[in-house]
């Protein structure tokens, strides 16, 4: 069966890659262009670990089929730091503890970005309904929440450690 | 295997793709067609896709709606002249899966799924279908569910009348786990009155059946009486008629109909909890 040739954005770079007729995007993520960062756990759209966004909104890479993402950015947590500056929702997740075996970590991250991109000062309501795809199995999940408050409050409190990132 | 991915600019060649090859099956948002791949349903060859911008659009005037079949859960969530139709939106899936389903595929998802479905039979939605070869057909949705496994052709849009007042259209899922989860039933009414009294009520049940329906018991019992205990209390006698619910992981069928008329009876009564 021919391949497809599909472009795209991945994390603010230009990739290229054949894809096979009906894959999805986190096969080409992780075997077409090595970016381990979003899991693969059900293949289901049920478990979250593969969230990715897609122009800026929240998508389960499980369930994108690769094609439709041709000329879209698509970013994914491998994205999220700055060389050996870790994105504020990577350190608020280290500070609480919000991160047990990892497996959810990731999508996690990026239910959350998607969250505060839009709502910089969200309720502990909105941030359990944001990762409210994603499942994690080891923190109970309350960490998770107080990880994503704070990276909130830190970065609307007046913090300017954000304004050198390119993508935030 | 790999599958055949075929891309149209118009609706009208996607469906004529469609009716050429039994094995292809139209994408929409993909969320239940790239589930089905995943697990490995070898009865898919071919995967149609139509980039008609048309397929997305959504127009409305002052009485109705037309929604093109491609909206999403989050396209319907951003548009407030669609503000009644926001809390069936709203309890689809989580986030993610909000940003791919698709008003399209809802009508087809098998239950316990369908939600927005549900709450589009109780608006009296008018289906928009693009036959394979020639022209456009509209189908009253109750008729279209019905018939929906055998439907060749595709959905272009859906159409429905805005509620009377916005207080006249309720909806309500009731799941296990909240905010995300898997309906265990579904209501959705819509309760015109005047002077009080209610006159063409209609309510419809997600999850209670192989496909949304309509329960027209409850609609029956309805006509004319007034929403308050003693006036409801016929239509939650016949709460359950007409339903054939599954058991699932979710509820058994004995359950779904045990429950049933407690949420209509909040339904009907404006209650919340
Ligand atoms: C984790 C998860 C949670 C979910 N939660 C809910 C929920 O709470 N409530 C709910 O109702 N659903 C839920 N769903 C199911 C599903 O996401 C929705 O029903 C969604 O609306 C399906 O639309 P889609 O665009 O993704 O369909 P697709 O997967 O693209 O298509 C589904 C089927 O419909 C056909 N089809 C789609 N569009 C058309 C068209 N225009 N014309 C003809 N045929 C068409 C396809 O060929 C296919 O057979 C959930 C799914 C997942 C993975
Ligand atoms: S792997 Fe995509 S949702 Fe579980
Ligand atoms: S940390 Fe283990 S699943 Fe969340």
């Amino acid at each position: 069966m021919a391949k497809t040739p599909v472009q795209f954005r991945l994390n603010g770079s230009d990739k290229a890659v054949f894809v096979d007729g009906g894959e999805n995007l986190l096969n080409v993520l992780r075997r077409g262009v090595g970016d381990m960062s979003a899991k693969y756990g059900c293949g289901q759209g049920t478990c979250g670990v593969c969230t990715v966004l897609v122009d800026g909104e929240p998508q389960l890479a499980c369930l994108t089929l690769a094609e439709t993402c041709a000329g879209r950015s698509v970013d994914t947590a491998l994205g999220l730091s700055d060389g050996p500056n870790l994105h504020p929702l990577q350190t608020a997740f280290m500070e609480h503890f919000a991160a047990q075996c990892g497996f959810c970590t990731s999508g996690m991250l990026m239910a959350a970005k998607a969250l505060l991109d839009r709502n910089a000062s969200p309720t502990r309501e909105e941030v359990a309904e944001a990762i409210s795809g994603n499942i994690c199995r080891c923190t109970g999940y309350e960490p998770i929440i107080n990880a994503i408050m704070d990276a909130a409050a830190k970065r609307g409190g007046g913090s300017n450690r954000e304004q050198g990132h390119a993508r935030v | 295997m790999a599958l055949t991915v075929k891309t149209f600019g118009s609706m009208s060649e996607a469906a004529a793709a469609l009716a050429s090859d039994r094995t292809a099956r139209f994408i929409s948002g993909g969320t239940l067609l790239m589930r089905a791949i995943n697990e490995g349903d070898t009865s898919i060859g071919t995967l149609v896709r139509s980039t008609d911008t048309g397929y997305r659009q959504i127009r409305s005037d002052p009485s109705r709606v037309e929604i093109g079949a491609g909206a999403r859960m989050v396209d319907i969530l951003a548009n407030r002249d669609l503000a009644f139709l926001h809390p069936a939106a709203r309890i689809v899936g989580g986030p993610a899966v909000r940003a791919m389903a698709t008003v399209g595929g809802n009508l087809f998802a098998g239950s316990p799924y369908g939600d927005f479905t549900t709450a589009l039979l109780a608006l009296d939605a008018t289906v928009s279908i693009q036959a394979a070869y020639g022209g456009a057909q509209q189908m009253p949705l109750e008729q279209f569910l019905q018939s929906r496994d055998r439907s060749s052709g595709l959905v272009t849009a859906v159409t429905v009348s805005r509620p009377a007042s916005p207080d006249a259209f309720r909806f309500r899922k009731v799941s296990r786990v909240k905010p995300k989860g898997v309906s265990v039933l579904s209501i959705a009414a819509h309760l015109p009155a005047t002077g009080g009294r209610l006159s063409n009520a209609r309510v419809a049940y997600g999850a209670m059946a192989p496909t949304p329906i309509r329960a027209r018991a409850v609609e029956r019992a309805l006509e004319g009486r007034s929403l308050d205990a003693a006036g409801i209390a016929p239509a939650l006698a016949a709460a359950a008629e007409g339903t054939t619910p599954a058991t699932d992981a979710l509820a058994s069928a004995w359950y779904r109909r045990e429950v049933l008329p407690v949420h209509l009876r909040r339904v009907l009564l404006g209650e919340t909890g």
